[in-house]
């Protein structure tokens, strides 16, 4: 193999897997050590600046992070990374002060349809630039389905209330209940740039024999979670049938426990472990005694007299063709029939402009889909960006962000008079963490503690009223503990083959064997003759150039704790503990476009 | 020193062996010493070799005297018994226990100063007693607890980290090994441990007196230019006569060299070693063209390294003593007095 580059910025950012992972690349080993050394203010607004919605996200994100955690890899459970980010949002002082300043307009003015998290994302980005940045949105306030969809005793009004305030706080103008029904006329008012953001608003129906005729008591979900969300509605039967497994559903069959159904139950078409809900949003459900029942299709809405009296399902089973191509085939069970007074249909969200006029220069895709650039965001109008959900269709809030700091980075070269395709280099710092012979600015001491559970309310409790938050946060302590089973990942081992003496030291002190020294070789090759085995080949090998006997070395990243003991043990300095900080690009960073100083 | 503990996850997919022990369980507490030292590397060697032999750790005695090489038993099979003994006294401390539990597995680690100064006459009885252990020396030519001064191992001509330039004649503590009758004899390098793993276990193996010097660069006083112990050196002077493959007594021996590059070596315990010749004249059974080997080698400056001597069928002390089989420690009051009658009969048989 090559000799790694690790001047390459992607190299060291791939080695942190959760903030790789992370759409928006938060810096998360760095704000997990903020948190642990009490400095709840700075971890919050490290969060701000990467995610916008710190409180927000670390209630409700789908957290790609966890996965992708290196503690998951070396013992059971990932760190409490998302609700890590809660903490600094609960903790912290009061950061105002810590905001930017509304600035001097500079005369251009961008529009924003929808206001959600992708619009609020773009105009956090843009409005201390100066631009002048217009947010209109159907609906009162600000939040788009943060506010609509997910409900209260996750996310409580007032942490929107908050977060969305900070960036109409930047001096973003926001006018509530007023819908944009015609880009046409939008377009009239000479924007500088149009953003779209919003999202994918409609439910997807099931249209099935009774559908029509059972209508009153057959809810689409996020329209009916809305309703519950602005109070318009505040009850349901006492029998309830949710339809669908993404996360959506367990929305609904929570909130439905909440508003008087006593016996609510969920019901899915695939398998249980195939449901697109988080596997901790299932917990909660199944915790408030809701079943979800799996593997049955709904075929027919039961009625009496205009009243819904049931749902009738058919039990199928999976079967995998020889491509592996899963369908779902009738198992022979005789169909069952669930009594229910209500349903709730959360089978999926779809995009929708009908507002968008044919010859507003926007082209669609054969799925009724803008045609929008995956890295610019640009649809075929050149002053008109699309983002978050009403892009690429229906994901999480993260993507969202992640997805606006790069709309809001090309509006901004755009009416700037650059080219948009051009996107800068993040900003990188590497830099040694070594305070003595045996110290440095990290805690790498690795703690064994397993994950700490996040505190409920009790459920009795919890069920009585919507508005009452079930989780109750990390207190200090706990957080602490939490924040030390981070393993410091972005605390890079950086090795240097000209001060080795080969003597060993590193790798008989590595408590992982993650480092071998050994004749260099093709990656496949190499990676069968390393100390340890090496089951996770998306993890990179880190080989140096040849060593004074011709072998090199070979660390394999996949399980390394990043304690540090390879670099206290070396009696040359040939290993070093230094932090990989990467900053991306937002809309105003400074970063020159291609050269970039290494470790 | 380090200030952590070495953290207790260990690589997910390590291999554990017969006993269900991954080589982490072999481990004891984290070193103390300079970092780099090459008694790391031989801890670690033990480490591996206790754990390829799938050896109970109940069933070692580590023994040592004083010095940096003398503190590592603390480092490897924390679940062992272990004996920090005086300075230069581990060969009669080993000897002691040996005899009386001659069920457990000797390990005897001692440094150059150790071995080659003040318990030199320790070590020469030792060997030639015949005890059954393993004597390993980590000798590094220089006294690093007292900051880098000759120890009796370094060679005459090298220079210490100051310039000083060594006059007195070194110990070669192989080839005193060799005549004092060690049954055997190896020579290896702490930053070579693909020779080193074997040659331990195989010593662990031998019934006899085995010993080993493994020549482990002091990083802080003895690693410099002019140091015929420093990792350059012995890594552009070193001239290994021969490599084991494999011995652990669970894997059959694959030999799969051309004929006459191999040599088996069957053991009293029943383990195999498989010798790969390097130097093909080099014959491992002959004790007298060992000494002559060395001896020319040494004039070069050449530094020998590999399993120099061994005596397959070699005995130890227990047998030249006749003792009983049972280990002494385990006799109870009725076989060690067996009462006046039998007392009566000895003393007839000597009228």
């Amino acid at each position: 193999m090559k000799p790694t580059d690790i001047a390459a910025p992607d190299y060291f950012h791939k080695v942190v897997d959760c903030q790789w992972a992370c759409p928006a690349h938060t810096p998360v080993p760095e704000y997990i050590r903020l948190i642990a050394q009490g400095r709840y203010s700075d971890a919050y607004m490290i969060n701000w600046k990467s995610n916008v919605f710190p409180g927000i996200l670390g209630r409700t994100c789908d957290r790609p992070c966890e996965p992708a955690c290196r503690r998951g890899r070396v013992e059971e459970t990932p760190v409490a990374i998302c609700r890590l980010k809660r903490v600094a949002a609960d903790f912290k002082d009061d950061i105002k002060q810590r905001l930017p300043y509304p600035t001097a307009k500079n005369g251009k003015r961008v529009a924003f349809v929808g206001g959600g998290p992708a619009s609020l994302t773009v105009a956090r980005d843009l409005a201390p630039l100066g631009y002048h940045c217009t947010v209109f949105d159907g609906d009162p306030e600000a939040g788009g389905m943060m506010r609509t969809q997910i409900p209260k005793f996750r996310l409580p009004n007032s942490v929107i209330d908050e977060e969305t305030g900070y960036i109409l706080g930047l001096g973003v103008e926001f006018k509530g209940g007023h819908r944009i029904e015609s880009m046409k006329a939008l377009l009239a008012e000479k924007y500088d740039a149009i953003f779209v953001g919003s999202g994918a608003p409609r439910g997807r129906e099931l249209d099935i024999p009774g559908r029509k005729e059972a209508a009153a008591n057959i809810h689409i979900g996020i329209d009916w979670l809305s309703s519950v969300s602005f109070g318009h509605t505040d009850k349901i039967g006492k029998r309830v049938i949710v339809l669908g497994g993404g996360n959506t559903a367990m929305d609904c069959c929570r909130t439905a426990r909440r508003l008087g159904g006593e016996k609510v139950t969920v019901v899915v078409r695939s398998g249980f472990e195939e449901m697109k809900a988080s596997p901790w949003e299932k917990e909660d459900a199944i915790h408030e005694d809701i079943p979800i029942l799996n593997y049955m299709v709904p075929v027919e809405f039961k009625h009496v007299a205009g009243k819904l009296i049931g749902v009738t399902f058919q039990h199928v089973k999976a079967e995998y063709d020889a491509k592996g191509r899963r369908n779902l085939v009738p198992s022979g069970d005789p169909d069952q029939t669930i009594p229910c007074d209500d349903v709730l249909v959360a089978v999926g969200q779809e995009n929708a402009f009908p507002w968008i006029e044919q010859d507003c220069g926007i082209e669609f895709d054969k799925w009724h889909m803008p045609k929008v650039d995956p890295k610019t965001f640009v649809s075929t109008n050149p002053k008109v960006f699309f983002g978050g959900d009403a892009a690429f269709g229906p994901k999480n809030i993260i993507w969202a962000v992640a997805q606006g700091h790069d709309a809001a980075l090309s509006i901004h070269k755009m009416l700037s008079g650059e080219d948009i395709t051009e996107r800068p280099l993040p900003e990188v710092h590497v830099s040694s963490q070594k305070m003595g012979i045996h110290e440095w600015s990290y805690d790498n001491d690795v703690s064994i503690d397993k994950r700490f559970k996040v505190p409920h309310r009790d459920k009795v409790v919890a069920l009585k009223d919507i508005r009452t938050e079930v989780e109750l946060g990390y207190d200090v302590k706990l957080a602490l503990g939490e924040a030390h089973r981070c393993l410091n990942c972005d605390v890079q081992t950086v090795f240097s083959t000209s001060l080795c003496i080969e003597c060993d030291a590193c790798a008989d002190i590595c408590p992982m064997d993650c480092i071998t020294f050994t004749n260099n070789g093709e990656e496949d090759d190499l990676r069968h003759r390393l100390k340890a085995p090496s089951p996770h080949p998306d993890q990179d090998l880190y080989v140096s150039s040849d060593l004074k006997t011709g072998r090199v070395m070979v660390k394999d990243e996949d399980v390394c704790l990043h304690c540090g003991l390879c670099a206290e043990r070396c009696p040359t300095g040939a290993w070093d503990m230094q932090k990989y900080f990467i900053e991306m690009t937002h809309a105003g960073s400074t970063c020159p476009t291609k050269s970039r100083s290494a470790a | 020193m380090t200030y952590i503990a070495k953290p207790k996850f260990h690589h997910p997919g390590l291999k554990k062996n017969e006993l269900g022990y991954t080589h982490r369980d072999y481990e004891g507490k984290i070193s103390t010493l300079c970092a780099g030292c090459g008694h790391d590397s031989i801890t670690a060697s033990i480490i591996e070799a206790c754990y390829e032999l799938s050896i109970e750790p109940h069933r070692v005695a580590k023994i040592s005297g004083i010095g940096c090489s003398s503190k590592t038993p603390d480092y490897f099979l924390g679940n062992s018994h272990g004996f920090n003994s005086v300075h230069g006294r581990m060969p009669s401390v080993l000897t002691g226990a040996n005899l009386a539990n001659r069920d457990l597995i000797y390990l005897g680690v001692s440094g150059d100063g150790d071995s080659a100064s003040i318990g030199f006459g320790q070590f020469a009885h030792s060997i030639r007693r015949g005890v059954n252990m393993t004597y390993i020396v980590e000798n590094n030519g220089v006294y690093g607890l007292t900051k880098g001064q000759f120890s009796a191992t370094a060679d005459r001509g090298s220079k210490s980290k100051k310039g000083v330039t060594n006059t007195d004649n070194a110990i070669d503590l192989v080839a005193i090994a060799l005549q004092l009758g060690a049954t055997f004899v190896a020579r290896s390098f702490s930053g070579d441990k693909t020779q080193l793993v074997p040659l331990i276990a195989a010593a662990i193996g031998h019934k006899g007196a085995s010993f080993i010097d493994v020549i482990s660069p002091c990083i802080a006083f003895n690693n410099h230019a002019g140091s015929t112990k420093s990792f350059d050196y012995v890594r552009e002077h070193n001239d290994a006569v021969n490599r084991l493959d494999v011995l652990v007594g669970r894997d059959p021996i694959a030999v799969d060299y051309a004929p006459g590059t191999v040599q088996v070596v069957e053991q009293h315990d029943g383990s195999k070693i498989a010798l790969r010749k390097i130097d093909a004249d080099y014959d491992p059974h002959d004790r007298l063209g060992a000494q002559t080997f060395l001896a020319k080698h040494a004039a070069k400056g050449q530094i020998v390294t590999g399993l120099l001597y061994v005596d397959p069928d070699a005995e130890d002390l227990h047998a030249h003593l006749n003792t009983v089989d049972a280990p002494l420690n385990t006799l109870e009051a009725d076989t060690l007095c067996p009462g006046s009658s039998v007392l009566d009969k000895i003393n007839a048989s000597l009228r």
